[in-house]
């Protein structure tokens, strides 16, 4: 057996078992934290499949990004997990429904019969074939249009979730960066001159009485 | 390098290699790769030791003290007492904590704060693994470096690493949005994502032409993204004066208050291998690499080496001469100054490259 071969199975194996640990982990952060370990062997097996660019953005994404800002929101969530479960079994049908239309659809595109995937010749890339720029190139010109549409949708996207959630409080004590910047040691403070030793007037009063 | 070492073995060992190596060669090339791991790993771990003897002596310097003078002659044996202490130390877990995690937490910094050096070429041709998309696995694993500190803080069960994790979490990716969006421009003008490409390019030019090569490097015509590079940088490693993570004054020490012995030991190498790193990132990518600053002197290991020195001694100078930043400064300057400054740059890079004006052929 070559030894691709090895670690491809041993990549899907731990990829399925971190897949099945995520949806039965009793705490939400050791789920979490399986669907990263699952994440990475996935990334394997795209390297594998010489795709390069894609595992290692799937990690810097994914794993690096997204998953961080999952955990962050996880971590400060009070789950209770009996809740969590209590419509498992009315909510079956629909899910074993859902998941078997799933498991059809990929079988259908994967096993090859109408799609004809299995009859794809074997690419043989030279050695230094950059996935990466084959990549670029596609999605810089003959993509280019869908390509600047679904970042203009992401973008609406993110200013939309920031201004459903952005809620000016009257009593908000926010701090103007550019007028503490613009601070200058005068306007803080005010030297004054002065002899080193001052009479005090009420004490000579004191003295005249 | 290879041939000259099996040469040698064959002469050393005579008339017993011959059997020798058949026994051993189905498994020479994975022999080969731990001999080299453990040529970078042992000089590293060498160096983050000594880098924080050079950390306390430099500051103390600074703030005109003597620094640690004890243990050997100049106290130059106070770090091999100091990782000897903390590997005797017991270490303890809190009653309240995720056991697996608290122990999976310093795993998971030092992890890829040790990976990462697979792909950093020290000089020509000497790189463990010399992959096309070097500089995206440097992105990516180095993205994972953060999980070591929510982990522990989360492991930790207790307040103050709790907010440690949080302030890593929101902060180390920030700032990795700048410092990969800084590494853009330097992809563009090499052409190329990998490392040693990477440094090769900045040897041509016309500066480099003259024997001026340090004008040539990416340093000068970047010189905007080298700085929100290094500053990225330093935040990215959690140092003074962004190391808000762990910041002694307001939240003890962050992830690592419940940690002891060698597991504190483990979040100690993790980030001074961290600092070294991104110091040779640095000198790889805008500082030329092993290249030399002048036509006249010889390229090699020794460029890289006092690059690298040099970026280091910036990171204790910066940690004894400027006060911590807030936190909303911090996260202010990342998202507010370095983003839209990097992206503007990256346009201006563009449109020079295509200009008629470029100095990138």
């Amino acid at each position: 057996m070559e030894f691709k071969t090895i670690l491809f199975y041993l990549f899907s194996t731990v990829t399925v078992l971190a897949a099945l640990r995520v949806i039965t982990a009793r705490n939400p952060v050791h789920a979490a934290l399986f669907l990263v370990l699952a994440f990475f062997n996935v990334s394997g097996l795209w390297m594998l499949l010489q795709a390069e660019f894609l595992s290692l953005v799937l990690i810097m994404v994914y794993v690096g990004a997204v998953m961080v800002l999952f955990l962050f929101v996880v971590m400060m969530l009070d789950i209770n997990i009996e809740r969590v479960r209590q419509g498992f079994w009315k909510n079956l049908p629909i899910g074993a429904l859902v998941g078997a239309l799933l498991i059809a659809e990929m079988a259908a595109v994967l096993s090859g019969r109408y799609f004809g995937l299995a009859n794809l010749p074997a690419q043989n890339m030279p050695a230094n074939h950059s996935n990466t720029k084959e990549l670029a190139r596609v999605l810089y010109t003959d993509y280019a249009y869908p390509f600047e549409i679904a970042s203009v949708i992401l973008l609406v996207a993110i200013i939309v979730a920031v201004m459903l959630t952005l809620r000016r409080r009257k009593d908000n004590k926010a701090m103007q960066a550019s007028d503490q910047i613009a601070v200058k040691a005068k306007d803080r403070m005010r030297l004054v001159k002065m002899a080193p030793e001052v009479d005090l007037p009420a004490a000579k009063q004191g003295e005249k009485a | 390098m290879e041939a000259t070492v099996l040469n040698l073995l064959a002469s050393v060992l005579g008339s017993l290699w011959a059997p020798l190596w058949n026994l051993i060669k189905p498994l020479w090339p994975l022999i080969w790769t731990l001999v080299k791991i453990v040529l970078i790993m042992a000089p590293l771990l060498l160096c983050v030791a000594y880098l924080t003897f050079w950390e306390r002596k430099v500051i103390g310097w600074m703030q005109v003290r003597i620094g640690p003078n004890r243990v050997g002659p100049w106290g130059l044996l106070q770090p091999i007492a100091d990782g000897l202490k903390l590997f005797f130390k017991e270490v303890l877990f809190p009653a309240a904590a995720d056991k697996k995690l608290f122990v999976l937490g310093p795993i998971m910094a030092i992890a890829p704060a040790l990976a990462l050096w697979a792909v950093i070429p020290f000089s020509s041709g000497w790189v463990l693994a010399n992959v096309d998309a070097g500089v995206l696995y440097l992105l990516a694993v180095g993205s994972i470096g953060v999980y070591g500190i929510i982990v522990a803080g989360w492991a930790s069960n207790s307040k103050y690493p709790f907010f440690g994790a949080m302030r890593a979490s929101a902060q180390m990716i920030s700032y990795e949005v700048s410092m990969g969006l800084a590494l853009i421009t330097v992809l563009m003008v090499s052409n190329s994502l990998n490392l040693s490409d990477i440094v090769m390019a900045q040897d041509k030019g016309r500066a480099a032409g003259m024997g001026l090569g340090f004008l040539s490097w990416n340093w000068l015509p970047l010189l905007p993204m080298f700085a929100v590079y290094l500053i990225s940088g330093v935040a990215e490693t959690n140092r003074a004066p962004f190391d808000v993570v762990e910041g002694e004054s307001e939240i003890v020490a962050g992830h690592m208050v419940e940690y002891s012995g060698m597991a504190f030991a483990m979040f100690f190498l993790a980030e001074y291998a961290n600092m070294i790193l991104i110091s040779a990132m640095t000198s790889i990518f805008f500082l030329g690499g092993w290249l030399s600053p002048v036509g006249f002197i010889p390229d090699g290991f020794h460029w890289m080496a006092a690059k690298m020195a040099a970026i280091l001694f910036f990171f204790l100078w910066i940690r004894a001469t400027f006060p911590r930043y807030r936190y909303d400064q911090l996260m202010r300057l990342g998202w507010k100054v370095f983003v839209p400054l990097t992206l503007v740059w990256i346009l201006v890079v563009g449109v020079w490259m295509m200009s008629p004006l470029t100095i990138w052929k």
